[in-house]
């Protein structure tokens, strides 16, 4: 079991309130990520969580317990560090050991453990190095291996992959995946990579200065933004978000659309402009169109559509997806 | 890109820089020849290299004048016990202000240095008195009491430096891995502080085994270090320069065997942090 509440939690330091209060259900066996700009209160949350980080406010609940002033070890919540958190002196065996070891496990136990652990994370030629001698995706599956053998009630993960290569980034984000599918543990992921977030949740968290902006799914998010910032934050390249008479035609103070949703042509559409910036991705080519009255407008486009910069060109909105936002940022 | 190196150019440097060395090397070198020559050629113009009649005259003269084990226990005693009594007073410090600094802990490590910032003969006088009056002079107790203080900003510093090093969050993990504070410590902390203890350790043996000021004045015959030994040496016989090459050669001997054999240790004391 693993089902984590949040009730009226809030956090301040002095006079300044990181989070005001927040209110949040994370369910048994859910793969639950935070995701907002650096700063908003997401690795703090995860922290107070843990029982790194007091509460100013409010209680949490495990498993139906309030556990909010209780000791981290005693929540029964594994957590992986940004920086892995190594202990350097220690053989990855022994790294992998220690919580065993701080519960008075026999040796005999510890050893099947640490030993399936190591066989799941493909560890198992390294048990007797030093965390020193491994390369960065080894040392952060030597971390998962030392949350993983407490069979917590859940794991706490706090951007996890940021030290890491995109290649391996990539790799590394399929395995805590896979990780997730095979344990069935409540996972809580923080991350300010909105990719990271899309591919890998269940349930998102969207934080903005310390408050929830939302929670969805995935598609939820990128379907259905509750309101700006969310709209500006979810999807790559990010959302279009036009000002102006644009906007007054259907009575919104903002218009959000999708890169994906806007139409090219070299002849014909609704607003004109001319060619900046091309990224050409292979599979994809955005185009940055300077337009006449709506402003910078991006589009992503098949991945053979040749433009040259200047050249004049027409885009047309995909009605059937357009944003509305009132004044407040709130979708209409 | 690269610098490029021409050989030419890494001559140059290669020879300048064993120069560089041999020039500082030279003064301990040129001690070291003396104590084998006679008197008369110690004193010798032009000074006679390597080709002299090599002595180890001056060593039993100097061994049969004064106690040389003597002074070395003295040495001994108070620059390790110097600097463990410092190194229980400052660890605890160095671990608190490292760990759960408050809004003043910079200033108080500016304040313990700014003690260094006086010079040592500006206390002299009260602190002999003092001394005099609570029976310590000449004492290896009150050296070491009096080193104690002296070196103490600098080992807290040290300390502080190293501690810094270890990152809080391996500390965190330790805790949601459910190490106790006592577990936390053993296990985690003094395992990784153990480098930076030893080398904070190892140079302040060396400060104070080479420390001449207090040692001098605060000592006459029973708690004598070798600092004193040497001077003894110098202006009350007279200028017995083979003689005194000969002291000075026993005395630093043994701190420069510690030093050669821990050099790895003291490089990382020196440097201190300058690489991550």
């Amino acid at each position: 079991m693993g089902s984590i509440t949040l009730e009226k939690v809030s956090k301040s330091f002095g006079t300044t309130s990181v989070i005001p209060e927040i209110d949040l259900e994370i369910n048994d066996g859910e793969f639950v990520v935070f995701v907002g700009p650096s700063g908003c209160g997401k690795s703090t949350l995860l922290r107070m969580i843990a029982g790194l980080e007091d509460l100013s406010g409010g209680r949490i609940i495990i498993d139906g317990k309030d556990m909010s002033s209780e000791a981290p070890a005693k929540r029964g919540l594994s957590m992986v560090f940004q920086s892995y958190a190594l202990y350097p002196h220690m053989s990855v065996y022994q790294n992998i050991a220690f919580p065993l070891k701080m519960d008075g496990q026999e040796k005999s136990a510890i050893d099947k453990k640490v030993r399936d652990a190591a066989h799941i994370l493909n560890l198992t030629n390294y048990l007797d190095r030093r965390p020193g001698q491994l390369s960065g995706g080894q040392r952060q599956r030597v971390a998962i291996g030392r949350a993983i053998v407490r069979q917590p009630k859940a794991f706490l993960f706090d951007e996890p992959l940021s030290n890491l290569d995109a290649a391996l980034r990539g790799n590394m984000r399929l395995e805590i995946s896979d990780l997730h599918h095979q344990l069935k543990t409540t996972m809580i992921y923080v991350t300010h990579d909105q990719v990271e977030a899309m591919t890998m949740a269940d349930k998102i968290v969207v934080l903005n200065a310390g408050r929830i902006e939302q929670v969805g799914s995935p598609l939820e998010l990128y379907k259905k933004p509750k309101n700006v910032f969310v709209a500006g934050f979810i999807g790559s390249p990010r959302m279009n978000l036009i000002e102006g008479a644009a906007a007054e035609k259907h009575k919104a103070s903002t218009l959000g659309v999708r890169p994906e949703h806007v139409q090219i042509s070299k002849t014909e559409g609704a607003w004109k402009g001319t060619v900046g910036v091309t990224e050409h991705l292979g599979s994809d080519t955005f185009i940055h169109v300077q337009t006449e009255g709506v402003g910078k407008i991006t589009v992503r486009t098949d991945g053979d559509f040749a433009t040259k910069h200047g050249q004049s060109v027409f885009l047309t909105p995909d009605p059937s997806r357009l944003h509305l936002f009132d004044a407040s940022g709130q979708a209409i | 890109m690269a610098r490029a190196v021409t050989t030419r150019r890494k001559l140059v440097f290669t020879i300048l820089g064993w120069s560089i060395g041999f020039l500082i090397f030279f003064p301990i070198l040129w001690t070291f020849l003396t104590s084998f020559k006679t008197e008369g050629a110690a004193v010798a113009t032009p000074p006679q290299f390597l080709l002299f009649d090599w002595t180890l005259e001056n060593y039993h003269e100097v061994q049969s004048r004064s106690d040389y084990g003597k002074h070395v226990m003295n040495s001994i005693v108070i620059s390790v016990g110097s600097t463990l009594l410092g190194l229980v007073l400052a660890i605890p410090a160095a671990w608190a202000m490292a760990f759960s600094p408050t809004k003043r802990t910079k200033d108080i490590l500016m304040w313990m240095l700014s003690t260094k910032m006086m010079p040592s003969v500006g206390v002299l006088v009260p602190l002999y008195l003092i001394f005099r009056d609570w029976g310590l002079l000449d004492s290896r107790l009150g050296l070491v009491a009096v080193l104690t203080m002296i070196n103490l900003p600098i080992i807290v510093w040290m300390l502080y430096t190293y501690f810094k090093e270890i990152p809080g969050e391996i500390l965190e993990a330790a805790r949601m891995d459910g190490a106790s504070l006592m577990k936390e410590i053993v296990y985690v902390l003094t395992p990784m502080a153990i480098p930076g203890i030893a080398s904070t350790m190892l140079l302040n043996i060396i400060l104070a085994w080479n420390e001449a000021f207090w040692t001098l004045n605060l000592t006459a015959a029973n708690a004598a270090p070798l600092t004193a030994f040497i001077a003894s040496y110098s202006s009350p016989e007279g200028l017995f320069w083979a003689k005194l090459s000969a002291a000075s050669t026993m005395a630093i001997a043994p701190i420069l065997i510690m030093g050669w054999f821990s050099q790895k240790q003291l490089v990382r004391g020196l440097t201190l942090g300058a690489v991550k």
